[in-house]
């Protein structure tokens, strides 16, 4: 690797890490845990598993228990599902009241579909908007290839919240697009635009547009430009070589895009909470308002179960995609 | 390419970037405004500065989401690695499958089904353990480390993923045990990835909102709590310099990273082609 004399900062680190180990592995508490059987591979599938298992899969579960739960007024506010207290006998009570309520209720109902057209408009706004960018940077000369995809990334690295409360300033009646469209005289009277759906979209398309343009970004920079070269040869017009051949090739990026924006958007809190009005009702908001303004657990965990179940499909396509992805890398 | 399609792109790209970056320019220019109003122009001031280095409160919100952003992205980094080595050197094992769902469905989970789903889980655990007793840095912690080892696993296994395992093959050949080879081979080769998976869940630790509002307790406030609040309340001169001081940070470390990395991917194509001469 390096020549000699020549050693970073990076492998002097390595060998010292080196060094630690093989002093736990030589201690005896190391060796006590071998004499049982508990080989090293399996302690190193093991450590991610189990902090998975109890940080993520487990509470799962307990939104699960907690969704079957009545509103208690307790600590915590919801009732057992296991009850001792009758004669030696376990009961298990389920209670599908927290389910009824959401169907019965037309805001819950209203909230779920207005949450999915949300994010499939804004999804499919972040798909028109950044497909031709991702083009444009695939296309670019090597030099200009990294100043432009810098340039995509650096917005994601500062703070979402404050990238967010930007468009309030943007899109207040006294805002700045209001104030530049008054003085071009296009308008007379200052737009409505903040708590509107459409400062919504604005908001998921602005926030989320990284998330679409970077998977569609290495999937067409990876393309093979002599198929296009082939086309041109035997007198496809490029419009043509574009729909049959560079659209298709690139159906795993945009499908990746895609999840990547619609998943998260649907569940969106910050957006709906800042930039959207009263009525711009989304589920991740509903269930914000559950638990914070109501306090009633049950609901809001019946709230996240259903919205669980709408994004299953998606999620696992998501899943298998990136699975695809990481074996076409080897 | 044909000259009409070049248009169309460079055309797509310039309205793209431009709606990227014109609403942080402006909010860069009005934190230097001398007026209250956000939006009209009353003069150069750096008052609003001034102002948001004397908040007592911004300030120790501040030192609170950078401890809780510094402990997130060590803890996600050393479990993330771990995972991304896993999924991607292990081959097949018992749980494979399972795994590599658990590091990937935190990616797009949306964040109040975690958040909420977190805190369930604190409440039940204190209940039947008695930890957490109180809940604040250390479960906001946890929370951010599961969601951030995520982002990690994915940058550590693709990275791993470009690589061919004949350089640890050879070490193992060579009768390096496991680990040695892990800390001697391995790691150097996804240092760059895991110093990039570090600042990647620093920064989703700063910037969370969502999940820390769920999971923390009376007391702690982290930053994004505190801006929350104050937006909502309407817009303020001293959150736009705040902003500016975030952005101009960030910019800054990005601009040296991407400097740094292609140097030392510089000096790396020298040493193999130095190593092809001399053979």
């Amino acid at each position: 690797m390096a020549a000699p004399g020549y050693v970073t900062l990076g492998e002097r680190m390595s060998v010292a890490l080196a060094w630690l180990f093989q002093g736990i592995t030589q201690s005896p508490a190391y060796r006590w845990l071998r004499k049982r059987g508990m080989r090293g591979r399996a302690l190193v599938v093991a450590v991610p598993s189990l902090w998975l298992l109890l940080f993520f899969v487990v509470p799962f579960l307990i939104v699960l228990k907690i969704s079957f739960a009545e509103t208690a007024y307790s600590v915590p506010p919801y009732t057992p599902l296991i009850d001792w207290s009758g004669e030696q006998v376990l009961a298990l009570k389920l209670y599908l009241s927290n389910y009824a309520f959401l169907l019965e209720d037309p805001l819950y109902f209203n909230a779920y579909v207005n949450s999915v057209k949300v994010a499939a408009i804004s999804t499919i706004l972040c798909l028109l908007i950044g497909y031709p960018m991702a083009y444009g940077i695939a296309r670019a000369s090597p030099a200009w290839r990294n100043v432009l995809l810098m340039m995509i990334i650096l917005p994601f690295w500062t703070s979402f919240l404050l990238r967010v409360y930007a468009w309030i300033g943007m899109l207040r009646t006294d805002g700045v697009i209001n104030d530049i469209l008054l003085f071009i005289g296009i308008i007379d009277q200052p737009l409505v635009m903040l708590q509107t759906d459409i400062a919504v979209y604005i908001g998921i398309v602005y926030s989320y547009l990284p998330f679409m343009v970077l998977p569609l970004y290495a999937n067409l920079e990876k393309m093979d430009l002599t198929l296009l070269e082939a086309a041109a040869d035997l007198g496809s017009r490029p419009a043509k070589a574009f729909l049959r051949i560079t659209l298709p090739l690139s159906l795993p990026g945009i499908i990746a895009g895609c999840m990547l924006v619609f998943i998260p958007a649907v569940g969106e809190f910050v957006i709906p909470a800042l930039l959207g009005g009263p009525d711009s009702l989304m589920i991740g908001r509903v269930l914000w308002d559950e638990f914070f303004a109501n306090r009633d657990w049950p609901v809001a965990s019946a709230v996240a179960i259903a919205m669980l179940l709408l994004l299953v499909v998606p999620i696992m396509i998501f899943q298998y995609m990136q699975g695809r992805q990481m074996a076409a890398h080897r | 390419m044909n000259p009409r399609r070049s248009f169309f792109v460079l055309t797509t790209l310039a309205f793209g970037f431009a709606f990227l970056y014109v609403p942080i320019l402006l909010m860069i220019a009005f934190s230097f405004n001398a007026g209250k109003l956000t939006t009209v122009w009353a003069g150069f001031s750096t008052h609003w500065y001034a102002a948001l280095l004397d908040n007592e409160q911004m300030l120790s919100a501040t030192a609170l989401s950078l401890r809780i952003a510094a402990m997130t992205a060590t803890g996600a980094v050393i479990l993330g690695t771990v995972a991304g080595l896993v999924l991607a050197r292990f081959g097949r094992f018992k749980g494979r499958t399972l795994l590599s769902g658990m590091t990937t469905a935190p990616l797009v989970m949306p964040e109040v089904i975690t958040g909420l789903s977190l805190l369930l889980l604190f409440v039940a655990l204190a209940n039947l353990v008695g930890w957490p007793a109180r809940r604040g840095v250390s479960t906001i912690t946890i929370a951010h480390i599961t969601f951030a080892m995520a982002y990690v696993t994915v940058v550590v296994q693709s990275r791993l993923a470009t690589f061919e395992d004949a350089l640890e093959e050879a070490a193992m050949d060579l009768g390096a045990r496991p680990a040695k080879v892990f800390f001697v081979i391995t790691l150097p080769i996804i240092l760059p990835a895991i110093v990039s998976g570090w600042l990647l869940a620093f920064t989703l630790s700063w910037d969370d909102l969502v999940i820390a509002s769920f999971v923390s307790g009376p007391g702690s406030t982290t930053l994004p709590m505190l801006i929350f609040s104050k937006v909502r309340l309407g817009v303020t001169p001293e959150i736009n310099a705040l902003a500016t001081l975030m952005v101009t940070i960030v910019t800054i470390g990005i601009v040296v990273a991407a400097v740094w990395m292609q140097r030392q991917e510089r000096a790396r194509q020298r040493d193999v082609q130095l190593a092809q001469a001399a053979n």
